[in-house]
C-alpha cells in the first residue's frame, strides 16, 4: 500500500478520498488553487500545496504542476478524484513517467473509450449491445441525413468527443435535421474544438441506467447497477440502486455485458458503463444498449457503496498499489436500496443557474452520508461547481430510502445562497418517482410544478418576526434572564417589520411571558412558546429553526424560507432632494448661466456658477427635470439662499 | 442556607387566602386596563388617523425587543380629576435601548392633548428623581399641550411644580446623564424648553412642533398669521432654527434615530457588586399567593415570603436569635447580592438596634438593601419608652436614612406609623418603592385613629359631665374608619405616587431584580451617617 497519495482534485471528492486514505492509514496531499486555500480538503489533508490561480486551466488542470507537488511532497500515487485530469491519457502518461502511479485506468483504456464512436465498434466486438446508429467519420450533413432516416426517426445528433449534454440535439422528424445538425456541430466545435457528431436512435421512454465496473487490468467484476434517470437537461439530479423494476435476469445481462466491456479494454480501477434502456415496457434482456464508459470515479458513486457495503476508493487505492480484485462477483449482493440527491447552490426559479455566495449556515442531519467539499463559512465561487454536498440515504426498502432521503432533505439547512434543496424534496414527493416509474423525461414534464419554490405560511412568518426581534435561542431562557419582555400590568405589544420575497410584513409581538410570544401578522395570530430549545406553534411542537445572518434571517422548517431586514434608519433625506429651487448656498457673484427656461436638465448638470470666497461653485441639478424658470442673470451679486433656478414641479 | 417552608400549599386556608389575593389583583389590574388605555377609544382613533403611533407603541418600539419595561406610576392620577387623567396622561418606565437601561417619559396625547395635571407634573418629576438617581439617560417623547390650564395653580409656580422638569434637564445634562427629546407632537409653551434644553433632540416631519406661542397667541399677541408648521414644524427646527437636531419621517423613523442616538451614547455600567449565575427559588412565587394572608391581622412567616423571591431560596440570616421581629440577613436576587430587612411582627428595641447594626453592615459591603414591609409600628407602652425605644428606634431610622447603598422597599403588608420610616418608607428615598395589592398604608391602622380620635372625645364629653352611648361612639368613629380604609388602599396610594406602583406579589422577584439592576447604573458611594444616639 502506499504511504502517501496526492488528490488532483478539490471540493467534496477530495474530501471523499481523503478520508478513506486517512481510514487506511495512507498520507494524504491535497492541492489547491489561490481561491481554496483555506477549503475543507486542504483542512482534512495531511499536507496540501498550492498550485495556481482560481480558474481550472491555471491550477487543477495543470498536470505538470501537480505531477511536481507529488514528487516535491514524497506522494507516492495520485488519485484523480473526476472531472478536471480524470479521463485525460496524457496526463496519465505524464504521471507514469514521473515514477509515480496513476489510481485509475491506462491511458490505452481511456483512450479506448474516449471517442464515443470508436468505443461503440469497439463495443459491438465484444458483443455488447449498441445503440443502433452511425458513428462514422463521413460528416457530410446530406449522408448523415441519410443515416438518420435509416436508423429511423426520432433519432439524436451528438457530439463524437462530447459530454454534458452539450452539442447534443434531438430531432423529431425529417424536416428538422438539417437546422439541429448545424447548431449541434457548432457548439459542438466550440466546447470540444471537433464539430464531428454521430447519430443515434432515440429512445421515448429512456432510461439512464448505469453498471459500476471494477476491473484489475485482467479481471473485472460489476457492483450492479444505479438508475440515474432523474436528470435535467442531461444532468444527474438524484441517483438511486438498484434500478426500479430491475430483474435477476436483466440485471445479469447488463452485468456480464458491462463486465465483458471493461475486461475487453484490460479495464483496471473503478469505472461505469452506461446504458440506455427502454423503459416503455419493463426491463428486458434485449432492451438496453451501450452508451459509454466513464472512466473514472463516478459523481454517484456512494449508492453503490450504500447497497454493496464495499468502499470503492478503497478498492481503487488497493488495486493502484497492485492489489488484485478485493472480491469475486460471487462476494457481491445487493442489500437495501439507497437515494443519493445532489444539493446545488442554484437558483431554480431562474432556470436552475448557477448560485453562488457565501455559506452563512451549513447543516445536515445526522442520518444521511453526506459528501460535502464545503463549511458554514465557505464560498460557492463561480470558479468551480456549485455542487454544496450529496446527501446520500440507505434503507432496507426504496419506500424506506426514499422516505429517509426527503426527510434528510427538509432537514438541511443551508442560507447565504439560494439552492435547489426544494426541487429536490418535491421530486422526493413526486407521485411518480415515488411509485419507481422514471424516465429521463419525468423532470422535464412536471418541472412547472417541481420548480414551485414553498412560500412561507403565516405561522413561518411568526418565527421570523420573533427572529428579527432577537427573541430566538437564548432570550428568556435562564441564560438571558434580562430579556424577558416583562411588564408589570399590560403587557406592551412590539411592531417588527421586515421583508419576504420582497413584500412588507408587519408583525406586532405580545410578550405573554418568559419564552411565551403571541404575534399578529395582519388578521392571523400565532401564540409562540420555546421551551427547551424548540419551537412551539399554536401548541404544537415543530422542528422550525431560526436563524439570523446578519441582515438576512432563515427559517429552516422543512425548507429554508428567507427573509431579509428592513433598516428603519435607511429612510428621509431623499424627500429633500429634488426641490423645485437650486438656492445660493453662499452670498456671491453668478460667473455664468447655463440654462433658459424650458431646458430639459438632467440630475448632475450643471446650471450655474457662483463666485463667492475666491472660488468658483458649480451648482448642479438635483435631479432630472425642465426649468421652469431662471431667476437671476449672469453678474448678478446674489444674497445667501436667493433662488437661482426654478424647475418645474416634478411627475409623480 | 436553604430555607425550608412550613406552609401549607393547599387546602382550605391556602384557597381562601388565594382567592383574596386574586380579588385585590383583579382591583388593580381592571385599574391598570383603564390607565392603560389613555384618553378612550375615540381620542385613540383620531390620534392614530393622524398618522401617529398611539403613546404605548412608541414606548414599545423604542425599546429593544423583548426588553423588559418597568413601567413607574401605572395607576397614577387613579380616581382623581374624575378620572380625567387616566395614567397621569404620561407613561414613565425603565426599559433597554440598544441593551442600555433608559428612563423614558412619554405623554399621551390622547388625555387631555397630553397637558399636564398636578400629577402629571410630580410623575414626570418622580421619573427623572429615579433617572438621576440611578443615572439613566433620560428619553422624553414629547406630544404635549403644556400646562392644564384649569389647574395652573398645582402646576406652574411651587418648586416642584412644571418649572423643574427643565431644572431637571439641565443638572442631569450638567452630571454627564444624557437627555434626548422626540417631537412627535405639540410641545408649546414650557413645553418647548424639553427640546431646547435636551442634549440631542429629534423632531418628526408634519408632526411635532416647537414653539413658545401657538399661532392663536401670536395672532392675538402680534396680529400676525402663520401655520404651525411654518412657526415651528419639523423642518424650520432642523434647517432653520436649530432647535431639533434630526428630522424624521414619521413616528417609527424617529424611535429609530432615537436608537441610534442612545447607541451613540458611550456608556458603561459601572463595577458595582459582585454578580452571581441567577438561579430560581426553590420554591414557587405563585404560591405566594395562598402563603401570605390576606388579612394583614392575621401573622406569618416572612421567611414563606424570602423563599419565594431569592436565588434558590438561600438565605444567609444575620443575628437570627436576637431581635426575632425583625428578619435580616443576606441573599441573591436573579444574581445579585441584597441585604433584606423584613418585619416579622412589631418592632422592639433590639430588632431595632439588630437593623441598624444590619444596615452598617450592607453599607460598609456596598450590598443594595432590599425592604419588605409589613409594620404595624413600633412597641408602645411605659416599659418600652423607658428602655429608650424612641432611641433604638431612632439608630434604625438614621441608618436606613443616610445609608449610600441603592434601596429598594417593597410593602407586603402593612405601612404604619413610624414603622414605615424605619422600614425605607417614600420619605427615607428608597429608589423605588412597590406595594403589594393587600397592602395598606396610614399613620396608623383605621379602628386605632378612631378609637384615639373617640378617646379624646369621650374624655371632653365625660369632663363636662356629659355621657356617651356605645353606639354614639361606634357612630362617631365610623368615617374615620371608612376615610383611613379608603385612603391606606395602594391604589389609593399609587395614584398619589406614594409609591412606584402596585405589584403582583408573584412579580415580586422580577421587579426587585429589575429595580435593583436599574439602581446599578449608578455606582455606589461610600456612606457617611449621622450621630447614632448609642
Amino acid at each position: 500500500m502506499f504511504a502517501k497519495i496526492l488528490i488532483a482534485n478539490r471540493g467534496e471528492i477530495a474530501c471523499r478520498v481523503i478520508e478513506t486514505a486517512r481510514k487506511m492509514g495512507v498520507g494524504t496531499v491535497a492541492v489547491y488553487s489561490d481561491v481554496d486555500a483555506g477549503a475543507r480538503h486542504v483542512a482534512l489533508a495531511d499536507q496540501a500545496v498550492h498550485i495556481g490561480a482560481a480558474a481550472p486551466a491555471e491550477s487543477y488542470l495543470r498536470g505538470d504542476v501537480i505531477i511536481q507537488a507529488a514528487l516535491d511532497t514524497g506522494a507516492e500515487a495520485i488519485h484523480p478524484g473526476y472531472g478536471f485530469l480524470s479521463e485525460n491519457p496524457e496526463f496519465v502518461e505524464a504521471v507514469e513517467a514521473a515514477g509515480l502511479v496513476f489510481i485509475g485506468p491506462s491511458a490505452k483504456a481511456i483512450r479506448a473509450m474516449g471517442l464515443k464512436d470508436a468505443a461503440k465498434a469497439l463495443m459491438e466486438e465484444a458483443g455488447v449491445p449498441v445503440v443502433p446508429g452511425y458513428h462514422g467519420s463521413n460528416q457530410d450533413s446530406a449522408y448523415l441525413a441519410e443515416q438518420a432516416e435509416q436508423i429511423g426517426y426520432p433519432v439524436l445528433i451528438k457530439a463524437v468527443a462530447g459530454g454534458g449534454g452539450k452539442g447534443m440535439r434531438l430531432v423529431e422528424k425529417e424536416g428538422e435535421f438539417d437546422a439541429a445538425l448545424a447548431s449541434a456541430q457548432g457548439e459542438a466545435k466550440t466546447a470540444f474544438g471537433n464539430a464531428d457528431v454521430l447519430i443515434e436512435k432515440y429512445i421515448t421512454s429512456p432510461r439512464h441506467i448505469e453498471v459500476q465496473v471494477f476491473g484489475d487490468g485482467t479481471d473485472a467484476v460489476h457492483l450492479f447497477e444505479r438508475d440515474c434517470s432523474l436528470q435535467r437537461r442531461h444532468q444527474k439530479v438524484i441517483e438511486e440502486a438498484p434500478a426500479p423494476g430491475m430483474t435477476e435476469d436483466v440485471r445479469a445481462a447488463m452485468g456480464n455485458a458491462a463486465v465483458r466491456a471493461a475486461k475487453a479494454i484490460g479495464y483496471a480501477g473503478a469505472g461505469t458503463i452506461e446504458f440506455i434502456v427502454d423503459g416503455s415496457d419493463g426491463l428486458r434482456t434485449d432492451g438496453f444498449w451501450f452508451m459509454e464508459m466513464n472512466t473514472r470515479l463516478q459523481v454517484e458513486h456512494p449508492v453503490t457503496e450504500a447497497i454493496t457495503g464495499v468502499d470503492l476508493v478503497e478498492w481503487q487505492l488497493r488495486v493502484a498499489s497492485g492489489e488484485g480484485l478485493p472480491a469475486s462477483q460471487s462476494d457481491l449482493a445487493i442489500k437495501g436500496h439507497a437515494f443519493e440527491a445532489r444539493l446545488y447552490a442554484e437558483d431554480v426559479p431562474a432556470g436552475f443557474l448557477p448560485a453562488t455566495g457565501t455559506l452563512s449556515h451549513l447543516e445536515f442531519p445526522q442520518d444521511a452520508r453526506i459528501d460535502t467539499g464545503v463549511r458554514t463559512g465557505d464560498e460557492i465561487s463561480p470558479w468551480y461547481d456549485p455542487m454544496i454536498a450529496k446527501l446520500t440515504t440507505h434503507g432496507p426498502t426504496r419506500a424506506v430510502a426514499l422516505k429517509q432521503l426527503e426527510q434528510a432533505l427538509t432537514r438541511t439547512e443551508v442560507a447565504g445562497s439560494v439552492t435547489n434543496l426544494a426541487f429536490l424534496t418535491s421530486l422526493t414527493r413526486h407521485e411518480g418517482f415515488r411509485a419507481g416509474d422514471v424516465d429521463t423525461g419525468l423532470i422535464g414534464r412536471d418541472l412547472e410544478h417541481l420548480a414551485e419554490e414553498p412560500v412561507a405560511c403565516s405561522r413561518t412568518r411568526a418565527l421570523a418576526a420573533l427572529g428579527f426581534a432577537g427573541l430566538t435561542e437564548a432570550v428568556g431562557e435562564a441564560a438571558d434572564i434580562e430579556s424577558a419582555g416583562f411588564t408589570l400590568w399590560e403587557p406592551v405589544p412590539q411592531t417588527i417589520t421586515f421583508l419576504y420575497n420582497g413584500e412588507e410584513i408587519a408583525a406586532r409581538i405580545t410578550t405573554l411571558a418568559v419564552g411565551e410570544h403571541r404575534v399578529e401578522i395582519g388578521e392571523i395570530a400565532h401564540d409562540v412558546t420555546r421551551r427547551a430549545g424548540i419551537w412551539f406553534v399554536d401548541g404544537a411542537k415543530t422542528r422550525a429553526r431560526v436563524r439570523r445572518f446578519g441582515e438576512s434571517l432563515s427559517v429552516f422548517w422543512g425548507n429554508g424560507y428567507v427573509f431579509e431586514a428592513i433598516d428603519p434608519l435607511a429612510r428621509g433625506g431623499a424627500a429633500e432632494e429634488g426641490g423645485n429651487i437650486v438656492a445660493a448656498p453662499m452670498p456671491g457673484l453668478l460667473k455664468a448661466v447655463f440654462v433658459k427656461p424650458g431646458a430639459k436638465v438632467t440630475e448632475g448638470d450643471r446650471l450655474v456658477i457662483l463666485e463667492a470666497m475666491k472660488m468658483e461653485h458649480s451648482l448642479l441639478a438635483s435631479r432630472d427635470g425642465v426649468v421652469a424658470d431662471v431667476l437671476c442673470g449672469e453678474g448678478d451679486q446674489v444674497v445667501a439662499g436667493a433662488p437661482l433656478i426654478q424647475l418645474e414641479e416634478a411627475e409623480v | 442556607m436553604k430555607l425550608v417552608s412550613k406552609a401549607i400549599t393547599a387546602g382550605e386556608g391556602f384557597e381562601a387566602n388565594r382567592a383574596a389575593h386574586l380579588e385585590a389583583l383583579g382591583v388593580v389590574s381592571e385599574a391598570a386596563k383603564l390607565a392603560a388605555a389613555g384618553g378612550g377609544e375615540k381620542s385613540r382613533a383620531r390620534h392614530v388617523s393622524r398618522g401617529k403611533m398611539l403613546p404605548r407603541e412608541r414606548v414599545a418600539n423604542l425599546l429593544d425587543a423583548g426588553s423588559d419595561f418597568l413601567e413607574v406610576g401605572a395607576t397614577a392620577a387613579h380616581g382623581m380629576y374624575d378620572g380625567a387623567a387616566p395614567c397621569a396622561g404620561v407613561i414613565a418606565g425603565i426599559g433597554q435601548v440598544m441593551g442600555q437601561d433608559v428612563m423614558v417619559v412619554c405623554n399621551d396625547a390622547t388625555v387631555k392633548g397630553g397637558t399636564y395635571y398636578p400629577m402629571t407634573v410630580k410623575k414626570h418629576l418622580r421619573a427623572q428623581e429615579i433617572a438621576a438617581e440611578c443615572r439613566l439617560p433620560c428619553v422624553y417623547l414629547v406630544d404635549s399641550g403644556g400646562a392644564n390650564l384649569p389647574n395652573q395653580d398645582e402646576v406652574f409656580p411651587d418648586r416642584d411644580h412644571f418649572g423643574r422638569i427643565f431644572y431637571n434637564q439641565a443638572n442631569m445634562s450638567a452630571a454627564g446623564i444624557p437627555q434626548i427629546a422626540v417631537v412627535m407632537g405639540s410641545c408649546t409653551a414650557g413645553g418647548a424648553y424639553v427640546p431646547a434644553m435636551a442634549d440631542v433632540s429629534i423632531i418628526v416631519k408634519e408632526q411635532g412642533t416647537i414653539f413658545l406661542a401657538g399661532p392663536p397667541l401670536v395672532k392675538a399677541a402680534t396680529g400676525e398669521i402663520v401655520s404651525a408648521e411654518d412657526l415651528g414644524g419639523g423642518d424650520v427646527h432642523t434647517r432653520l432654527s436649530g432647535v431639533a437636531d434630526y428630522l424624521a419621517e414619521d413616528d417609527a423613523h424617529a424611535l429609530a434615530l432615537t436608537r441610534q442616538a442612545i447607541g451613540n451614547l458611550n456608556i458603561t455600567k459601572p463595577a458595582t457588586v459582585n454578580w452571581q449565575s441567577p438561579e430560581e427559588p426553590v420554591y414557587d412565587p405563585e404560591e405566594l399567593l395562598g402563603v401570605v394572608p390576606a388579612d394583614l391581622r392575621t401573622p406569618y412567616d416572612i421567611r414563606e415570603v424570602i423563599a419565594r423571591v431569592v436565588d434558590g431560596s438561600r438565605f444567609d440570616e444575620f443575628k437570627a436569635r436576637f431581635g426575632e421581629t425583625l428578619v435580616t440577613g443576606f441573599a441573591h436576587l436573579e444574581g445579585c447580592p441584597v441585604g433584606i430587612i423584613a418585619n416579622n411582627g412589631v418592632l422592639f428595641s433590639e430588632a431595632a438596634q439588630k437593623g441598624a447594626h444590619f444596615v452598617e453592615l450592607c453599607s460598609q459591603r456596598k450590598i443594595p438593601l432590599i425592604f419588605l414591609q409589613n409594620i404595624t409600628g413600633f412597641m408602645v407602652g411605659q416599659k418600652y419608652e423607658n428602655e429608650g425605644i424612641a432611641r433604638h428606634g431612632a439608630k434604625l431610622v438614621t441608618a436606613v436614612a443616610t445609608t449610600s447603598v441603592p434601596k429598594v422597599t417593597m410593602v407586603v403588608g402593612g405601612s404604619f406609623g413610624a414603622g414605615n420610616y424605619g422600614m425605607a418608607g417614600r420619605a427615607y428615598q428608597p429608589r423605588f418603592m412597590w406595594s403589594w395589592p393587600t397592602s395598606r398604608i396610614s399613620v396608623m391602622g383605621g379602628p386605632q385613629a378612631a378609637g384615639v380620635l373617640a378617646t379624646v372625645k369621650r374624655d371632653a364629653i365625660e369632663r363636662g359631665g356629659g355621657s356617651w352611648s356605645a353606639e354614639e361612639e361606634a357612630a362617631f368613629k365610623q368615617p374615620t374608619i371608612e376615610m383611613f380604609e379608603e385612603q391606606s388602599h395602594p391604589l389609593y396610594a399609587s395614584a398619589r405616587l406614594w409609591d412606584d406602583g402596585i405589584v403582583d406579589p408573584r412579580k415580586t422577584r422580577r421587579v426587585l431584580s429589575l429595580s435593583l439592576r436599574a439602581a446599578l447604573n449608578a455606582p455606589i458611594d461610600d456612606t457617611r451617617f449621622g450621630v447614632f444616639r448609642i
